[in-house]
Order: C-alpha cells, then structure tokens, then sequence
C-alpha cells in the first residue's frame, strides 16, 4: 500500500495525460468510445482524488503522498554543488481538499460534457490536458513544476473557448467567444509573467539552486527582497483567483466558455490563483505577507462589493455567475489576508465549497441554455413549471451562495467573517453586507426566472424542439448536478472531517510563518 | 598531414554536393526524385560516420584555425541531421514550384557544409570564409524561384545587404588584426586578458564585428531584411535561413565570445543587452500587425534572437569583477547550455511551423493568415502539428519551448540580468498574442470551401518526427541536456 500511496499523486496526474494521448488515436467517428474513455478515466481520477483525501491522516499532519523524481540535472556549481529540478510532489491539509475538489468538479464536467455537439475528440483531448494541468499544480511541491502544470492548464483554454464557447449578443451588448477566449488567455498568462519573474527572483535570491518549496521555505529572505517580490507573486495568481481590478476576464471568459469548462474554470482554476497566494506567498515569503495583508485585504473587500453590485446588474444569466464568483473569491482573499486560523481555515473551506457550488450553477445554467438557447433574465420567466430538477439545483446552488446555514457556503463564510472580526471587523462588516447583496441578486433570480409566472407561448417560441418531450435536464446532466448537490450538504452538515484537514495544513503554514517571523 | 582525416565528414559533404550536381545530368527529368533520396541516404551515412568517428577527438588542425572537439561535433551532428529535414521537407516544394533541382539540393547540401565549418572554426578569417559560403548558398536559394517576382527581389535584397554586412563584418576583423596582431581566438583572450587598458580603436573593431554578426542573425536594428527575404523566399528556404542560417551563426558567435572574447566580455555586455531588449521588443511587437504568416513568423524569429542575444549578453555575470573564479565557469556554462538548448528548441518548432506553411501553400496558393481559415477540419493532424509549433513558440508546456526558455532565462537571471529577463517575459505575453491569432484561424474560423487536405506520406513522416521531438524535449529533456552539456564543457576546457 505504501508504494501504491507514494506513486498515488503522480498517478492522479497521469491519468488524464495517458487519456489525452490514447484519445488521439480513436478514430473521431467513435462518439460513444470517446465519451465511454473519458468517463470512465474521469470516474477513476475522482475516486483516486477522493481517496487521496480521506487518506490523508490529520493526526500526522505535513507533506504525506511524498515522492519525487529527478527530472532534470542542473550542472553542477561550487557556489551549490549537483542540483536538480525534481518532480516533487506531495499534499498538506490545503491541497487536499483542492486536489479532491478538482476530481469532483472534473469528473461532473465531463458527465455535463455529454450535450457537446462538435469533435467530442479533440473537445476531450484538451480537458484532459488541463485536468492535468490543474492537478499538477496542487499536488507539485517545485516551483519548476508549480509553473510547468500552471502554464499547461491555461494552454488549451483559448481553444476549448473559441471552438466549443458560445457568444453573447444582445445587440447592445456584445461579447463574442473569440473576444473572451483571448481576453481569459491573455490574463492568466499576463499573471504567469509575473509568476515566472517571482520564480525566478525567488530561486536566485535564494542561491540553494533547488526550486523546491519545503527547501526554499527555510530560507528566510530578506525583508526587503520579501517585501517587493511578496507583491508580484499576489498579484500574479491574484489575476488568476479573480482579484480586483484584474476580474474583469473572469466573467466574459466563464460566459463564453463550454459549461464543462467553466465549471472547472470557475470551480478549480481560479482556486489555484488563491491556492499559490498561499503556497508561494504565505509560506516562502512571510514577511512580505505580513506587511502586505492589508492591503489584500482591501482589494479582497472591494471584491466582495464590486462583484456582488455587479452581479446585481446583469442581464445574462451566466454573467451573473460569473461576476457572483468574483464576489465568493473576494472572501477567499479576505480570509487568507487575516492570517489567523480561523480565518485562513475559512478561507480554504471557501474555496472548496465555492468551487462545487459554482460548478452547480454552471451545470445548471448549462442545460437552461442547451434547451432554449437564450440566457437572457428579462425573457426566461417561471421555467420551474417544465424544469423541475434544474429549478431544484438551482435554488440549492444559489442558497449555498447567499450562505443559508447547513450548506458548505455557510461555514465557509461564518469562518471567514470570524476571522475578520478578529483583526479588521470593518471589513467584517462590509463583507457581511456583500452576503446580503449576494442574497438579494440570487433570490431575485430565483424569483423571477425560476418561479415567476410562465408565459406558455415565450417558452413553445424558445424551447429547442429536439428537447420538446423532455425539457428537463437529462439523467447524466442530473447525475452531474446531484454529485455536486450532495457534497455541498454533506460538507454543509459536516463540516468537522474537513476542517479538521484543512486546519492541519493552515496551522503549519501559520506555525512556519510564524517561526520566521 | 595525419589529420586530415578529422575532416572526412566535411570533406565527404563536399563529395556528396558534387556528386549530386553530376548525377543530375545524366537522369531523366521524371526521374529527378533519385537526387533527395541519394542526398538523404548519404547524408545519414555520414552522420553515423561523423558520430561514430569523431566522438571523444579533441584536436586543433593548422594551427588552429579549425577545432575538432565535442563541440563542434555536436552542432555538426545538429547540422546534418537539419541538412536531412530541410532536403525532406524540400522535395513536395522543389517538384511542384521549382526548376534545376540538381543545383538546388547542391547548393543546400553546401551551406550544410558552411555550417559544419562555421561551427568548427577558431579563428576569425575561417569563420569569416565560412560564414560567406553559407551566405553565398543562401543567396542563390532565396531567389532561387526564378518567375517568381517575390523571390528575386528577396535575393536582391538579401544580397546587398548581406553584402553590405559582410564589408562591416571584414572591416572589423581587420580592425582587429591590425591592433592584436593575431585572428585566433585563443591568442585574442590571452593578449585581452594580459592588458588592463582596452585601446578604443579595438572597442570599435569589436562593434564592426557585433554588427555584421548582428546582421546574419537578424538582431535589431539590423534587421530590416529578415521580413521581405523570408516572405519572398521558397519556404523551405525560409525554414533555412530561420533554423540553420541562425544556429550557425550563434554557433559561431559563442564559439567566438567565450574562447576569444570573455576577457572584454564586461565591457560588450552593455552593447548586447541594449540589443538584446531592442531586438524582443521590436520583433514581438511588429509581428502584432502582419498579416502575411511567412512575415509574421519573420518577426517571431527577429524576437527569438532576442531571447539568444539575452543569453549572449548573460555570459558574464553583472557584478562580475574581473577575476574569473569556478563558481563563475559553471553560470557561464548554464547560461551557454540554455542557448544551445533554446537553439534546438526554437529550430524544431520553427521547422514544423515552416514545413506546415509550405504544405498549406502547396494546396491553397495563399500565405495569408486569413487563407488559414478551416484548416483545422480539413486536415487534422496537419493543424495539431501547426498548433503544437505555434505552442512551442509560444513557450507553453509540454512543447520543447517551455523548457528551453525557462532554462535559459533561468540561467540569465542567476547572472544578475533578472530585469532583463522581465523584460524578455513580458514580451513573450505579446507574442502570445499573434501566436494565438494563428491558431483562431486554424480552428475556429470557418473556411470558404471543403477541400480537404491530403498529406503525403513524406510530409507526414516529417511532421510526425518533429511533433514527437518537440513533445519529447518538453517532457524529458535530460538526454539532450546530457549532449548539450558536453558540448559546453568542451567548449568551456579551451577557456
């Protein structure tokens, strides 16, 4: 079993890369093979991701699943002797919820992926490559590696947008796919740019020659070092976690995006953004962390307000998510700024529990779109009466957001707002009335779209015929949806098994920071 | 005259360059496939020979003038094995576009010649000769498309600015001559070394020197000629002159740099970072707004240079004191290994990009970035290859760009150069923006009509060597980081 565990990760990571390959030689006419490969690879990658997670032992605490592999050898230097860039991985208690959260949110994506109408191959080919790409980063304790899986995920989203998104016209206002496919892949790698300089900064400053983070975390830079490169390395995954005033790609790249990919877009990658805050952040540069919390903490706040006020003015359905993720990271950023643990616990349950609940949203808004090709809130009214299921989802989605108490949005945020009152209680407060907000867009939504009055001649005029004997979601759209609503109330009523992970993970990095200090 | 023998695979290149000028006559003109199959065998022969013979022979032959050692063996193994890919991926072009293909696969097989020796040579007037027979062969072949006006106005160009060039290049290597007395490399770096006060008239030789080099390689601002040779040349020769034309040269030049040069290296390295910056900056941004995909890739190698003059210019560490210690061998070497890398790297993908535009335009006549509307549904594997290139130009994972990249960035910024590494990364964000243009038109734009796109098994071949080459350096370059290494420490013994 031991070695089983130590090669689980890689395993985790290799999965959907050997299925990106053997997908390129089944013959493109194979439809059913196609979709039959991917959900069964998809199935076992989730339950591998999910066993990583409940076997990962909070009692014993650390870096555990621990392996690594010589990659590269640098050649070898006086100042550092014989180096090399290893593949290092392992997972603590914050990549293990992460790492797990990417199984389920993968897995669900490709049962929603079902409706894809076009090259279902090639459609499958570069999901798995950012699959890959996103476990990667989560399970890589290397800089090098951090970066290598970082770049591979954001490497097929320009194509999964621009060939299988979809444009959003409403005359007066336009956004077509290409715009938010190029846009989303310029951000993210505008975010790498900044995340390589600080690599590199951190790996020459350090002079150990070794991109490995457990090493590097024992340096202790400089204060000054710490406190201009702290900066770069927020703001880089920053970008990439949806922090104001760098969002703006998120939404126009969520609404254009294929729902499978938004769901993982939404659901997971923006999570490695608050994910390497954390990771590089917090954990090599302490000081700078320190120092620059506040004003994370500002532009945290400024998330939560901005994207809820946002939210609250859009017309397209899926812009609505997409600015409503904008808001939820808002708390991400928040919590992880108060340093405390109860605060950074918060943090990282949030972002476990956004990332299923918006990949639930997405889901849904998926299928409302499939069957009537409209998004538009102003026309879609009461289609709870044809769509019971997807109104059902919907409403669970939407009240974890809003934060109703026994779903996972509800602890997440209670811990954050208690960590916030801890050290900075106005931004308690205004994070508080972001969640009242939040409240209002989501039941105005529900009320109008969901369960207002049904116009039967509107909804024959919209329903695509294909689906006219079904409107509904169908079973793998459902099965999609119902995995996703579950684990939101089994975190939401127990919560403890998790937090007691995610409390392992965030105690160390404190107890490291505060070593360093 | 013993070891002449260490230069039988120059000398059987000649052989063969001749030989196939001879056969040309005597076989009938439907018969003329024979002549890139012979070149292609024989070529193969002479790398198995070349590796097989040469490996582990370290010499000096006259004096000095060339250098058989691991590194020369390892760009004249690369230079072969390119001679093969370009004669390969020549053939669809040559039968379809071209007349005189005896002259055509001579000529090429000659400049692989030049290569061989340009990387070889360790001495100024050796590498001033050989660079010209390689300039002399290119010459020809750009305007080799006889009816085509394109073509003969690149040669033109291509002809009077290199010849302008190469005067600058010649005038400095007198300059030099006359103030050291000597054009070997080794002896420069022992007088350089020995004097305290640099005479300026030298410092101007040494400029002279720069920019002709600068002219071969494309660099800003000597770069004017780049976009209107490689748009009007045949493509196969635009391949040529992107991938082989250029890794000569920076052969050459490091070669040159660290034997000759590393005792003034302190006081060029402000010369070449300004080229350096100038050279990814201009390069990327003009690309931005072409529109002819031969151009655009023109500029895309204007801002690849770039990146090799950062490397260049990272030889010598920034707060370097003078005093040339272990610790500062080892950088030196870590920044030459990343060149050579990048060379590789940047020359497969660019090779891909080149051989897909060359087939697209065999098909469709058009070299337009528009005219690559839908080539994603009319050949796939044709697309995946173009956009695994684009990818690896890009710098993304898993392609060989990523790593070669990172490598040599990593390297200058252990050099003290890390703004100009931020520099040279956020151009690479720019570039992302043209790279992924292309592929909008390969994938999601809609193209006018359906014809498909049949590749033959030859091009097919092709583009599948080179898309596992370049998957297989980005996922596991140590065996080629192995060779590279040896290389540089060959390199770095005669230092």
């Amino acid at each position: 079993m031991n070695t089983f565990n130590s090669w689980l990760l890689f395993i985790i990571i290799l999965i959907p890369l050997i299925g990106a390959a053997s997908l390129i030689f089944i013959p493109k006419e194979q439809k059913n093979w196609i979709q039959w490969i991917a959900t069964t690879l998809g199935f076992i990658t989730m339950v591998l991701s999910i066993y990583a997670f409940a076997a990962y032992s909070h009692d014993a605490g650390g870096f555990q699943f621990a392996n690594s592999w010589v990659w590269l050898e640098l050649p070898s230097n006086p100042l550092f002797g014989q180096q090399a860039i290893e593949l290092n991985l392992g997972i603590d208690g914050i990549s293990a919820p992460m790492i797990m959260l990417t199984g389920i949110v993968m897995f669900t994506g490709i049962l929603a992926s079902r409706s894809i109408q076009e090259s279902h191959k090639e459609f499958f080919v570069l999901y798995f490559l950012l699959i890959s790409g996103v476990f990667g980063v989560f399970a890589s304790l290397d800089l090098f590696f951090l970066f290598f899986f970082y770049e591979l995920s954001v490497l097929p989203m320009y194509l999964l947008i621009g060939i299988w998104g979809s444009s959003t016209d409403f005359k007066t206002f336009i956004r077509t796919k290409e715009y938010g496919a190029m846009k989303l892949m310029l951000y993210l790698v505008a975010g790498s740019v900044l995340i390589w300089i600080s690599i590199l900064a951190i790996f020459t400053e350090s002079g150990l020659g070794t991109f490995s983070i457990p090493a590097l975390a024992k340096v202790g830079f400089d204060t000054t070092f710490q406190l201009i490169v702290f900066p770069l390395v927020t703001l880089g995954f920053g970008i990439l976690a949806g922090l104001w005033p760098f969002h703006t790609w998120s939404p126009d790249g969520h609404v254009a995006a294929p729902t499978a990919v938004s769901m993982v877009h939404a659901g997971v990658l923006m999570k490695l953004g608050a994910y390497g805050i954390i990771r590089v952040g917090l954990f090599l540069l302490p000081e700078g962390a320190e120092q620059w919390a506040p004003v994370l903490l500002g532009l945290g706040t400024v998330n939560v307000i901005y994207g809820a006020l946002s939210a609250l003015g859009q017309r397209d359905l899926k812009y609505v998510i997409g600015y409503s993720s904008v808001s939820h990271m808002g708390y991400v950023l928040m919590g992880i700024a108060t340093l405390n643990v109860i605060g950074l616990s918060g943090a990282v349950l949030q972002m476990f529990s956004h990332g299923i609940m918006t990949a639930l949203f997405f889901v849904v808004v998926g299928v409302i779109y499939e069957r009537t090709h409209t998004r538009d809130i102003e026309v879609l009214e009461g289609i709870a009466k044809h769509m019971g299921w997807v109104a059902v989802l919907f409403l669970i989605a939407g009240l974890t957001s809003l934060g109703l108490p026994g779903l996972s949005g509800f602890v997440a945020e209670l811990l954050v707002f208690i960590g916030l009152f801890q050290t900075y209680p106005i931004a308690g407060i205004l994070g508080i009335i972001g969640a009242g907000i939040t409240a209002i867009y989501i039941l105005r939504l529900v009320a109008k779209v969901f369960f207002g009055k049904l116009n039967e001649k509107v909804w024959n005029s919209l329903l695509d015929n294909k689906f006219s004997k079904q409107p509904d979601s169908n079973y793998w759209e459902r099965a999609s949806s119902v995995v996703l609503a579950i684990t939101i109330l089994i975190v939401g009523l127990f919560p403890f098994p998790f937090m007691e992970v995610i409390n392992t993970g965030v105690n160390e990095i404190l107890a490291s920071m505060a070593g360093s200090l | 005259m013993n070891n002449l023998t260490l230069l039988l695979p120059e000398i059987f290149v000649v052989i063969l360059g001749f030989s196939i000028l001879t056969i040309d006559f005597f076989i009938p003109k439907n018969k003329k496939w024979i002549l890139p199959c012979f070149a292609i065998l024989s070529l193969t022969g002479i790398l198995i020979f070349t590796l097989v013979f040469l490996s582990g022979k370290t010499d000096e032959l006259y004096g000095g003038i060339l250098r058989i050692d691991g590194y020369s063996l390892f760009f004249k193994s690369a230079f072969l094995i390119l001679g093969g890919i370009l004669i390969v991926s020549s053939v669809e072009y040559v039968n379809k576009n071209l007349s005189n293909q005896g002259e055509y696969y001579s000529i090429l097989i000659f400049t692989v010649l030049a290569m061989m020796l340009m990387s070889s040579s360790g001495e100024l007037l050796m590498a001033y000769i050989s660079l010209e027979a390689l300039s002399f062969g290119l010459y020809v072949l750009v305007a080799f498309d006889r009816y085509n006006i394109k073509s003969n106005e690149a040669g033109t160009k291509y002809i009077i600015l290199g010849a302008l060039s190469s005067a600058i290049l010649l005038f400095g290597i007198s300059q030099i001559y006359g103030l050291l007395g000597t054009t070997q490399f080794n002896e420069m770096a022992d007088i350089l070394g020995n004097t305290s006060s640099i005479n300026p008239g030298l410092l101007i030789g040494f400029l002279f020197l720069i920019a002709g080099l600068g002219f071969k390689v494309a660099a800003v601002p000597f770069h004017m000629w780049a976009p209107d040779v490689y748009e009007g040349a045949p493509t196969p020769i635009t391949a040529h002159l992107a991938v082989g034309s250029k890794a000569a040269t920076f052969a050459l030049i490091l070669r040159f740099f660290i034997s000759g040069l590393m005792p003034l290296m302190i006081d060029l390295q402000i010369i070449l970072i300004i080229m350096a910056a100038l050279t990814m900056t201009l390069g990327n941004l003009m690309a931005l707004v072409q529109s002819n995909i031969k151009r655009l890739l023109a500029y895309s190698s204007i801002g690849h240079a770039g990146y090799l003059l950062l490397g260049l210019s990272a030889l010598v560490s920034i707060n370097q004191s003078g005093n040339f210690n272990l610790a500062f061998i080892s950088n030196t070497n870590f920044v030459v290994s990343g060149i050579i890398l990048h060379t590789i790297a940047y020359g497969i993908s660019n090779l891909a990009a080149f051989l897909c535009i060359s087939i697209i335009y065999k098909k469709t006549g058009h070299e337009n970035i528009e005219d690559l509307a839908g080539i994603g549904k009319k050949s796939p594997f044709l697309s995946m290859v173009f956009a695994a290139s684009v990818f690896s130009l890009a710098g993304l994972p898993i392609f060989a760009g990523f790593i070669s990249k990172f490598y040599l960035f990593t390297g200058a910024s252990m050099q003290g150069l890390i703004w100009l590494v931020a520099i040279a990364i956020f151009t690479s964000l720019i570039s992302l923006y043209y790279y992924l243009r292309i592929l909008k038109y390969i994938y999601i734009e809609k193209s006018k009509d359906s014809q498909q796109i049949n590749l033959s098994v030859i091009s097919f071949g092709l583009l599948s060597v080179l898309f596992i080459a370049m998957i297989f350096i980005g996922i596991y370059p140590a065996p080629l980081m192995d060779a590279i290494h040896h290389a540089t420490d060959a390199l770095s013994m005669l230092n």
